[in-house]
C-alpha cells in the first residue's frame, strides 16, 4: 500500500514503515536507546529528504520512549529522579553544544569532525563494552561465589550527596549533571539523542544496575527528542507527520516487545548485545568513509554548504 | 494607450503561421491524495493548417513537461587522507525537480542544435548553472551528475520515438508522472518541427495539486508550525499510552 507523504513528497510503502518503525522500537525497549541512528539512514535509503527524516524521526521516538518508560515504570526501573538531574545536565549541554557547533561550523568542514568524533567515540565506548561484559559473563560462569562488593572510587569522595532509591545509590549530584552535560554537547553537535552514550556512561561512570538504566534513559529521552520535534517543526516545517504516525504505530509495539525480551537477558548479556551494537554502527560509519562510494556526487538545497 | 497598442502591433507584424498546434490533455490538473501512486497523463492534439501537406522534410512533434524548477546544491567527495569527503561544491542555479522530453523522431532529427539552444528543450540545456566558484575547472560534471542522478530516479525522462504523428496532422503520447512529485505548476511546450527547425510552438499548464488530508496537513505545517509541532508530539503520546495499555490487558488475560 503507497502512502504520499505530505511533508516529505515522496511516496513510500506502508508496511515498510510499519515494520522500521517495530524493529527500531524493539531497540528501543531493549537497550534505552532512541534508535535515531539506525532508523536515519534507513529512511535516507528510502527516499526520505534528509531533513525531514531526521526531524521526524524525533517525533517517532518520542513516542516509543513513551511506550518503552510506560512499561519500565510498571517493572520499577526508571529511576525517575536520576532522570531529572541527568535531563538538567543535558538541557545545560545541548545549549553549550549548539555554541560549540556554530563556531565549529565557521571554522569549516564541521561535517567531517563529527563523523570522525562519532567513529573514535563509538568504536572506544563499543570495544570497552564488549571486554567488560564478556569477562563478566566469563566470570559468572566460573565462580557462583558472592556477588562483588560495590567499588568506591573518586566519585564517591564528592560533596552534595543524594539518595537515588530505585539505582540503590547514595552519590554527589556532580557525577549525573556532567555527564548529562557532556551527552548534552555530544548530542547537539552530532546531532542524535544521545541514549548511546548515556547508558554505557550511567552503567560505568555512574555505577547504575544495567535494569535501571534502560528505563532511565528512555525517561530523558522522551523531553530531548520531544524538544526536537518542536524545534524542527517551528524552524526547518520538516516534522511529517503521515511518515511519524506509520512509524510510532510500528515503535511503540515493538518497544513494548523490546522491553519484554529484555527482561528475559541478563545484564551482562544485555550490556554485550548493546557493546556489539555500537560496533556494528561504528564499523558501517567507518566504511562510508574508507570505501569508494558508487556515486561520488550528492544532490543537496541550495544555499547548505 | 501605447501599452495596448504594443502587442495589437506586434501580432499583426508576426508573418502567418503556417501550421498550429490544436492541443488537447486528458487532465490539466494532478491532484496528489494520499495514496497517490504516479499519473500517466495523454497529450494529443492536430494540426491545424490552410495549406496543403508539405510531404518533405517530414513534420515532428516533440513535447517537454518540466517540474517546477530551483537552485540545487551539487557536492562532490574525493579521497583525503584515506577517507571520502564532501569537498567542492558547485550552485546549479535553475533546475527543474521533473522533466520529460518526448519526441516523434531521435531527438538530433527533430530537433537541430540551434533550435534546441534557443528553445532550452533537452535536458542538459533545462539546467542552468551561471558559474562555477573558483578552483573547480569541470563544472559540466557537476550538472552532468544531477542529470544521471534524477535520470536513474526516474525523474528525467528522454523518451524519444515516443511521440505517434498519424498522416503529419494528429499526434498524441502519454507521460509517466512518478509518485514522488512536487507540487506546482508544469509548463509543457510542444513544438512542430520540420527539418530540424521550429515551425511552431504551444505552451500550456498541468497544475499538480496536494488535496484532502495531504493540503490541510501542509497548510496547517506551514502556516501554525507550533500548533502543528504539538499535535505531532500529542499523537506520539497518545500512541505510546496505547500501546502501553493495550499491552497490559494482553498480559492480564
Amino acid at each position: 500500500m503507497q502512502i504520499y507523504l505530505p511533508i516529505a513528497e515522496v511516496s513510500v510503502n506502508a508496511f515498510l514503515l510499519l515494520g522500521l518503525g517495530g524493529m527500531v522500537g524493539i531497540l528501543s525497549g531493549m537497550f534505552g536507546v532512541g534508535g535515531g541512528f539506525l532508523m536515519t539512514p534507513l529512511l535516507f535509503f528510502i527516499g526520505i529528504p534528509p531533513a525531514v527524516a531526521v526531524a521526524t524521526e524525533a517525533n517517532q521516538i518520542v513516542a516509543s520512549s513513551f511506550s518503552g518508560v510506560l512499561a519500565h515504570l510498571r517493572r520499577k526501573t526508571v529511576d525517575l529522579k536520576m532522570g531529572t538531574v541527568l535531563l538538567t545536565g543535558g538541557l545545560i549541554g545541548a545549549a553549550l553544544g549548539v555554541v560549540i557547533f556554530n563556531y565549529l561550523k565557521s571554522q569549516g568542514q564541521v561535517d567531517l569532525l563529527v563523523r570522525l568524533c562519532y567513529v573514535v567515540f563509538l568504536g572506544v565506548i563499543g570495544s570497552l563494552m564488549f571486554i567488560e561484559s564478556l569477562n563478566a559473563i566469563r566470570k559468572s560462569r566460573t565462580n557462583s561465589g558472592p556477588p562483588k562488593r560495590k567499588k568506591h572510587n573518586w566519585v564517591h569522595g564528592l560533596p552534595l550527596k543524594m539518595r537515588f532509591r530505585v539505582s540503590g545509590l547514595y552519590i554527589s549530584v556532580i557525577p549525573p549533571l556532567m555527564v548529562g552535560v557532556l551527552v548534552g554537547i555530544l548530542s547537539a553537535i552530532m546531532g542524535v539523542g544521545g541514549g548511546f552514550i548515556m547508558v554505557p556512561a550511567m552503567i560505568y561512570l555512574l555505577g547504575m544496575p544495567t535494569k535501571v538504566v534502560v528505563g532511565t534513559s528512555l525517561f530523558q529521552i522522551i523531553f530531548v527528542t520531544g524538544f526536537t520535534t518542536l524545534l524542527h517543526a517551528t524552524t526547518n516545517y520538516t516534522v511529517d507527520i503521515a511518515l511519524a504516525v506509520l512509524l510510532l504505530v510500528g515503535g511503540v509495539i515493538g518497544a513494548q516487545i523490546g522491553t519484554r525480551l529484555g527482561t528475559y537477558l541478563k545484564a551482562e548479556q544485555l550490556r554485550i548485545l548493546l557493546a556489539l551494537l555500537v560496533i556494528l554502527v561504528c564499523a558501517k560509519l567507518a566504511l562510508d568513509l574508507l570505501l569508494e562510494p558508487s556515486e561520488l556526487f550528492s544532490i543537496g538545497a541550495a544555499g547548505g554548504h | 494607450m501605447k501599452r495596448l497598442l504594443l502587442p495589437l502591433l506586434m501580432m499583426i507584424a508576426t508573418p502567418v503561421i503556417a501550421e498550429e498546434v490544436v492541443l488537447g490533455l486528458s487532465q490539466d490538473q494532478v491532484a496528489i491524495t494520499a495514496d497517490f501512486d504516479g499519473s500517466e497523463i495523454l497529450l494529443f492534439g492536430a494540426v491545424k493548417r490552410e495549406s496543403p501537406i508539405l510531404q518533405e522534410p517530414p513534420l515532428e512533434v516533440v513535447i517537454a513537461v518540466s517540474g517546477p524548477s530551483g537552485p540545487l546544491t551539487v557536492r562532490r567527495k574525493e579521497r583525503k587522507f584515506g577517507i571520502w569527503v564532501n569537498t567542492d561544491a558547485v550552485e546549479i542555479d535553475h533546475a527543474p525537480s521533473f522533466y520529460a522530453v518526448a519526441t516523434s523522431a531521435p531527438f538530433n532529427e527533430a530537433m537541430s542544435n540551434v533550435e534546441d539552444q534557443r528553445h532550452s528543450v533537452s535536458i542538459p540545456r533545462a539546467i542552468r548553472s551561471v558559474g562555477a566558484p573558483m578552483g573547480i575547472d569541470d563544472a559540466q560534471s557537476f550538472s552532468e551528475a544531477v542529470i544521471r542522478i534524477r535520470t536513474n530516479e526516474g525523474a528525467y525522462q528522454v523518451l524519444e520515438n515516443t511521440v505517434s504523428v498519424d498522416q503529419q496532422t494528429l499526434f498524441r503520447t502519454s507521460i509517466k508522472m512518478p509518485a514522488n512529485l512536487t507540487e506546482g505548476d508544469y509548463p509543457t511546450r510542444i513544438f512542430l518541427t520540420r527539418g530540424g527547425k521550429v515551425i511552431s510552438n504551444y505552451e500550456t499548464v498541468i497544475n499538480v495539486n496536494k488535496v484532502g488530508l495531504e493540503r490541510w496537513l501542509f497548510d496547517m505545517s506551514r502556516n501554525q508550525p507550533l500548533l502543528y509541532g504539538l499535535m505531532s508530539l500529542a499523537i506520539a503520546i497518545a500512541a505510546g499510552w496505547m500501546a502501553s495499555a493495550a499491552f497490559q490487558v494482553l498480559q492480564r488475560r
